[in-house]
């Protein structure tokens, strides 16, 4: 016996025992008394037992690939040596084994289960996930090395602690409230030259705006973000143009949770959106092959889709515009017969409870206008451009083309993001696909053109033209604007009006208030120049609509943003269009301060947020 | 050296009770010393007296060996004359009386006899040396299999007899340790082959203490010399040490490994002859008793081996193979790749389409390299197995494969191949086996939780076929009739694949996609349709755990492998086994088919590789040099070369023809679980536990390794320590152990595993 307890303790270091002790305890705990030397022999061959069974089921678990070994294990070796198997610990947990300090005694800790709490309880667990495979590819080039970063962002990479930080602040500032920060941070984003390792990161947070259709302001900001990256010269987007470009269509087209309460001005957000749209697609619409296609046909899809909300609508349509004219002239001019019927439906209907619909009309309305107006009037210039420089090709364009290029890398946003080379819209057109509706498209004469859109805009798209008699227009032609004489030495066209009786673009504001008979004129109009404002309200009423005289409610919007209702003396609708400069090269301020901006008469309009209309996001 | 005295009657008595042992032993006269085949020799019947007798003739031939070993051989005949003891009694008696309780074929009866007889001798110790020895040899190690499947309790009681045989308990120290300290005495060049005695004899030796209930004598020599074994019998040691009584022997799997068979050991004949006479010199016969039992010394002429060489091939469960067991000829060439041309050409005629052209170009090219390539040499013939015939689609895999075979990367050590991890998540159940299919468009999962789960790595999603109902409708002489008779209906990216009842250890495609092999815990086999995704066949046999399976690269037959210590060789259309290759001493834990489709190898935890011959289900080569179990294994594309991982965390490289070791990859921390070469044999990627994949450079490690007659003939190796050198890349993953490796047929290196977030 003493050379047992010997052996014990020399064992003791080598595998875990199980006293004599113990034994007996067990044995008493079933009403066996046990002499000591029975409870010797037996401890020994219970601990060899022991021994052996985890030996065995460590077999187990090396052939379930495993490192640990678990209970399931154990009981396997069991079962394959004819032992009962022990029930009752399959858990995947560990247990708490615990000391008793008073008996010395150690014990599992097994707490009773509750099972009506259990049944009854709210947060049912969810069952497993599906098991599944994903797949992870490590590039290596020819030595073994992992590609370097930002190439292949799925490959295993991990962040560097700093940007990792980068990323958290610059996202913190964007989305935050603080807008000094939010400059900042958009500022830095756009010039920073380190972050190509981050960018499927903030494309991801992009990619968020579904989730935050609620709010405008975040919206924004996320836009805001697009362009950061877009400009920043040092980040090749690469495919992610894609993702970007689909998270700008959802801000343009997709009827947002925020346009549900019309105090909304979501508008803007359109308008800013679909301005970015033209400023992805022309710096990096070449990244992706057939990009220009896709968007196309996304918003011809849109706009040829009757049940889509009107703000939808408004969305394609200034999507379109973006795009540029041709785009307005092969999706949506051949497509608006179709839609108009639809828009005057809306349009007339006077009802108390098509108010916000009527009024979401008129906003498709004037954007309708605004796109047709700068169709005729570019389609106009490229004919006569055509029909002088033979050689000379478009000069607008290239240079339009190549100021925008020189602009694009530098903070300030691309003066003239719209500019749009016609030549470069067609060539698109030509690489597209196969089967595209516009494929056979054949053009339309200027002159034919015009006659359908007067059919439906009547005066007010006259105002806009100063149109040659043989349109027989009921417009005399205006005087030349001081744009239109800018125009033709940048397009070295000096004999323009010689050669061409065709419609020219004015903004005659002296002709406005001549065609505006209508008894209610805006807080504005009389201030201000202010003609689109006036035309737009009063073409309806006269050319296709009456509008009614007093209606109950009464809103005015007026596109520039504020959404205002002031004086309940009836419904009032209010576009502000400035005329579209009819060339590309010149630095928007040169006219932006000449021109009037109806609705925002206090503040001074951001230079890179102009554009051809004042639909501009306030910021 | 081993004279033996053969009891006539005694080996008829034997050769009824177990012919098939005896008729494989061989008897070997004294003075054969320089085979270690020593000698077989019967057990003796028991004694004719019955027990009151007994103890008077234990006297006796106590007093006669007495006389014996004073060479007072006159008064052993007198004596010998005057009790009336035959010879052959006196040397049954100096072995053992065990088999008395063969004789009578009683278990139980077996046993008392066994206790009565060890207790009679333990109290009559023989401590003096006994001239006519007789060798017990029950067991050839060619036979074991059948006593580890029977359980019958006389012949675990005859394998543990063998121990009864011994000398003064406490005495067993001195011996020990007089060995020992001969051993270190004698010069360097012979010492390290000479330690090899050590672990085996003090095996031996602690269980015929443990055995004859010496518990304290057993723990004190224990503890004494354990600490002199190499580090590599650790685990051994582990599970000796928690044997102290004789009952635990009985039934315990390790010791009748060991038991089974003879423990291999390869000594020159100067170290043996320095042996030999220190042990005839101090009449040491405990030591050289059980050096002729249970010893097989193989010795060869020439340099006695350095340490690093005797520690690179030593490590098994039973030793070193025996040279001649490697000397087999082994046809490791590739057969010649079927002749498709002529089919193919008709094909392109039939299809003449836009794919027709490139097909054709393909086909010369083949062709044309067929014929310029002669037979390998190396190669078995053609129909040494016979193959299943070629099918249309095999036809037009092959043509596939040659397409995707021009399109394949070239590897090397300067452009290493990319490597696309499948992850399983949410792999709760426990991920326990993965295959792809061969040009990887589909990969299965074996699962703990008894599922096999198939998934399509493509986006051609999996579909049924069918109903019987709904195929009747369809018009057979349709073209597209194999597109119409799939189930739109059914298609996924997954499908799971119920059955088993018990944790699918292995899994295996087939080569032509429309077959799943899986084996699990519940000790079958199951052959699952690719086609309706549902189970065709149970193979029963193993009644064991089955831990692999694999599908020969020919299809139709397949190998498994299980905690029944056998490999068998299937068709798929027999329900039962064709062959059984039987000599592994403990599990086997990995089964691969050879490219050509002759041979079979097997790794097992007895930590060694073994080669079977398909034809004749012989086994034609014994790989050890591992020292931990084996988990996995690889055939070069060539055929001849073979990888072997195991959980010490080394790959070792053998070549198949020479039998030989020829390389050691050292890195892996964990076990290794998979192992594949390149599709060019370049490069052999090895994934492990430790959540790595490594490549290695094979083309250097073969090249390096010069096989010349020497070697060849000795088969002593010299390996370099080149791992390092070897080792070009090592890729973490993010803490998923690597369960499976594949080469696209293009060269992408595939791995699969679970994402453990423990």
């Amino acid at each position: 016996s003493s050379s047992q307890s010997g052996m014990t303790e020399r064992e003791e270091r080598r595998f875990a025992e199980v006293p004599r002790e113990s034994i007996k305890l067990m044995a008493e705990s079933s009403g066996v008394e046990l002499s000591e030397e029975v409870a010797a022999l037996l401890a020994e061959d219970v601990c060899y037992r022991l021994r052996e069974a985890t030996q065995n089921s460590s077999q187990f678990m090396r052939h379930a690939k495993r490192r640990k070994l678990s209970v399931e294990d154990l009981n396997r070796a069991l079962r394959w040596s004819n032992t009962e198997t022990i029930c009752g610990y399959g858990a995947q947990d560990a247990l708490p084994f615990r000391p008793l300090k008073e008996g010395e005694l150690f014990f599992v800790e097994d707490r009773e289960i509750n099972l009506v709490e259990l049944a009854l309880a709210t947060n049912i667990p969810k069952g497993c996930a599906e098991t599944m495979v994903r797949v992870h590819v490590s590039y290596l080039d020819g030595k073994g090395n992992l590609e370097p970063q930002g190439t292949v962002p799925t490959a295993v990479q991990s962040l560097s602690e700093d940007l990792l930080k980068y990323y958290q602040q610059i996202t913190r500032a964007i989305l935050g409230e603080d807008p000094h920060l939010m400059k900042v941070a958009l500022l830095d984003l756009q010039s920073n030259s380190k972050i190509a390792a981050l960018l499927p990161y903030f494309v991801y947070v992009i990619s968020g705006v579904k989730s935050v259709s609620h709010d405008l302001d975040q919206l924004n900001r996320l836009l805001h973000m697009v362009k950061s990256l877009v400009q920043n010269p040092y980040l090749y987007l690469g495919s992610y143009v894609r993702s970007l470009v689909s998270s700008v269509m959802y801000c343009i087209l997709e009827p947002l949770a925020a346009s549900i309460n019309p105090l909304n001005d979501h508008w803007t957000l359109r308008d800013y959106a679909a301005l970015l749209l033209s400023h992805i697609f022309w710096t990096h619409g070449d990244l992706v092959s057939g990009l220009y296609h896709q968007i196309l046909l996304s918003l011809q899809k849109v706009l040829s889709d009757p049940v889509r909300p009107l703000c939808s609508h408004y969305g394609a349509v200034v999507g379109l515009h973006a795009l540029g004219w041709k785009a307005v002239e092969r999706v949506l001019y051949p497509h608006l017969p179709a839609y108009w019927a639809n828009l005057q439906a809306v349009l007339d209907d006077y009802s108390v409870s098509n108010a916000q619909v009527k009024a979401d009309g008129h906003k498709v309305y004037g954007a309708i206008l605004v796109a047709v107006e700068r169709l005729l009037k570019m389609k106009a210039l490229s004919l006569t451009l055509a029909a002088e420089g033979s050689g000379a090709g478009l000069p607008g364009t290239t240079t339009g083309a190549v100021g925008f290029r020189e602009n694009s890398p530098g903070l300030s946003p691309p003066p003239e993001p719209l500019s749009e080379p016609p030549l470069g819209i067609a060539s698109h057109l030509q690489a597209g696909g196969a089967g595209c509706p516009w494929e056979e498209w054949t053009p339309v004469s200027l002159p034919a053109m015009y006659c359908e859109l007067y059919s439906f805009f009547g005066d007010s798209l006259a105002v806009r033209f100063s149109t040659g008699p043989p349109l027989g227009g009921a417009t005399p032609p205006g005087p030349c604007q001081p744009l239109e004489g800018r125009k033709e030495p940048a397009s070295s066209a000096p004999n323009l009006e010689n050669t061409r009786k065709m419609p020219q673009l004015t903004a005659s504001m002296n002709i406005s208030p001549r065609r505006d008979g209508s008894p209610r004129s805006p807080l504005s109009s009389s201030s201000r120049p202010g003609r689109s404002t006036s035309q737009s309200r009063d073409i309806f009423p006269k050319a296709r609509f009456p509008l009614p005289q007093a209606g109950p409610p009464a809103f005015s919007f007026i596109i520039g943003g504020r959404q205002m209702g002031r004086r309940c003396q009836g419904r009032r609708f209010q576009t502000s269009f400035t005329p579209t400069p009819p060339l590309t090269t010149h630095p928007p301020r040169a006219y932006a301060h000449k021109l009037p901006v109806i609705g925002r008469v206090s503040k001074p309009v951001r230079r890179w947020t102009c554009s051809h209309y004042s639909l501009h996001l306030p910021l | 050296m081993a004279a033996v005295q053969d009891g006539p009657m005694e080996l008829d008595a034997e050769k009824e009770a177990k012919p098939e042992i005896l008729s494989d032993g061989t008897s070997n006269l004294s003075g054969n010393t320089a085979s270690g085949t020593l000698s077989s020799s019967p057990l003796t019947a028991a004694p004719a007296g019955g027990a009151p007798k007994m103890e008077d003739q234990q006297t006796l031939i106590a007093v006669l060996q007495f006389l014996k070993r004073n060479k007072l051989s006159e008064s052993v005949e007198i004596l010998r004359r005057e009790a009336g003891l035959g010879e052959h009694q006196e040397g049954s008696q100096a072995t053992d009386g065990s088999g008395g309780g063969k004789g009578d074929g009683d278990g139980g009866d077996a046993n008392s006899l066994l206790s009565r007889v060890s207790i009679t001798s333990a109290a009559a110790p023989q401590s003096m040396p006994v001239k006519s020895d007789c060798i017990i040899n029950i067991f050839r190690c060619d036979l074991p299999f059948m006593f580890m499947l029977s359980e019958d309790q006389p012949d675990v009681s005859v394998v543990l007899s063998a121990y009864s045989q011994q000398g003064d308990p406490p005495l067993y120290q001195v011996y020990y340790s007089g060995l020992k300290n001969f051993i270190e005495s004698v010069l360097d060049c012979h010492r390290a082959e000479l330690s090899q005695l050590f672990y085996p004899l003090f095996v031996h030796m602690y269980l015929e203490l443990v055995y004859n209930n010496h518990e304290t004598e057993a723990k004190a020599f224990f503890d004494k010399f354990s600490g002199d074994q190499e580090c590599y019998y650790q685990d051994d040691l582990h599970i000796l040490c928690g044997l102290t009584k004789k009952e635990h022997l009985k039934g315990n799997e390790v010791l009748l490994d060991f038991r089974t068979s003879r423990f291999v050991l390869h000594i020159s004949r100067d170290s043996y002859q320095l042996l030999k006479r220190h042990l005839q010199e101090r009449h040491n016969n405990q030591i050289w008793n059980i050096i002729q039992e249970h010893l097989y010394i193989d010795i060869f002429d020439g340099m006695p081996r350095s340490k690093s060489q005797i520690d690179s091939m030593s490590g098994s469960l039973a030793g070193e193979a025996k040279r001649e067991v490697n000397k087999a000829k082994v046809f490791y060439g590739l057969l010649k790749e079927p002749e498709i041309e002529v089919p193919l050409d008709d094909e392109d005629d039939e299809a003449e389409n836009e794919e027709g052209k490139p097909k054709k170009k393909k086909t010369k090219k083949d062709s044309l390299g067929s014929k310029s390539k002669k037979q390998d040499p190396n190669a078995p013939q053609q129909n040494r197995i016979p193959l299943p015939e070629l099918k249309d689609s095999d036809k037009l895999d092959k043509i596939m494969y040659m397409k995707e075979s021009t399109k394949r990367i070239r590897l090397g050590p300067e452009n290493l191949p990319s490597i696309c991890f499948y992850t399983f998540l949410n792999a709760f159940q426990g991920l326990t086996a993965v295959d792809f299919t061969d040009d990887s468009s589909l990969l299965a999962g074996g699962f703990a939780d008894s599922t096999v789960r198939v998934w399509s790595v493509t986006p051609k999603k999996l579909r049924k076929v069918k109903s019987a109902g709904e195929l009747n409708v369809i018009e057979k002489e349709s073209d597209d009739v194999l597109e119409r008779i799939m189930d739109e209906k059914t298609a996924s990216e997954s499908k799971i694949l119920h059955g088993h009842s018990g944790p699918v250890y292995g899994v295996s495609f087939s080569p032509d996609r429309n077959y799943l092999l899986s084996s699990s815990e519940d000790g079958t086999v199951r052959l699952w349709s690719l086609q309706t995704f549902t189970c065709l066949v149970g193979y029963k046999g193993h009644n064991y755990p089955v831990w692999d399976t694999h599908f020969s690269p020919f299809g139709y037959y397949f190998v498994s492998g299980g905690h029944d210590r056998v490999a068998r060789l299937w068709a798929t259309d027999h329900y039962q086994p064709l062959r059984i290759f039987a000599g592994h001493l403990a599990d086997v834990t990995c089964t691969r088919f050879h490219p050509n489709s002759n041979y079979v190898a097997t790794g097992s935890t007895d930590r060694t590789v073994r080669l079977w011959d398909v034809l004749n289900a012989n086994c034609v080569r014994i790989l050890t040099g591992h020292k931990g179990p084996i988990h996995s294994l690889a055939f070069s594309p060539n055929g001849k070369f073979l990888a072997s991982g195991s959980t010490d965390g080394r790959v070792l490289l053998w070549d198949i023809g020479h039998g030989l070791m020829i390389g050691e990859l050292k890195g892996h921390t964990d076990t290794i679980y998979a192992l594949k070469f390149s599709r060019d044999g370049e490069i052999l990627a090895s994934g492990s536990m430790d959540n790595t994949v490594r490549l290695w450079d094979s083309m250097k490690a073969f090249d390096e390794v010069e096989t010349d007659d020497f070697t060849a003939t000795t088969g002593h190796i010299h390996l370099p320590d080149n791992s390092q050198e070897l080792l070009l890349g090592m890729y973490h993953s993010k803490s998923t152990p690597v369960t499976h490796l594949h080469f696209t047929r293009r060269n992408l290196l595939l791995a699969a595993g679970a994402y453990n977030s423990q």
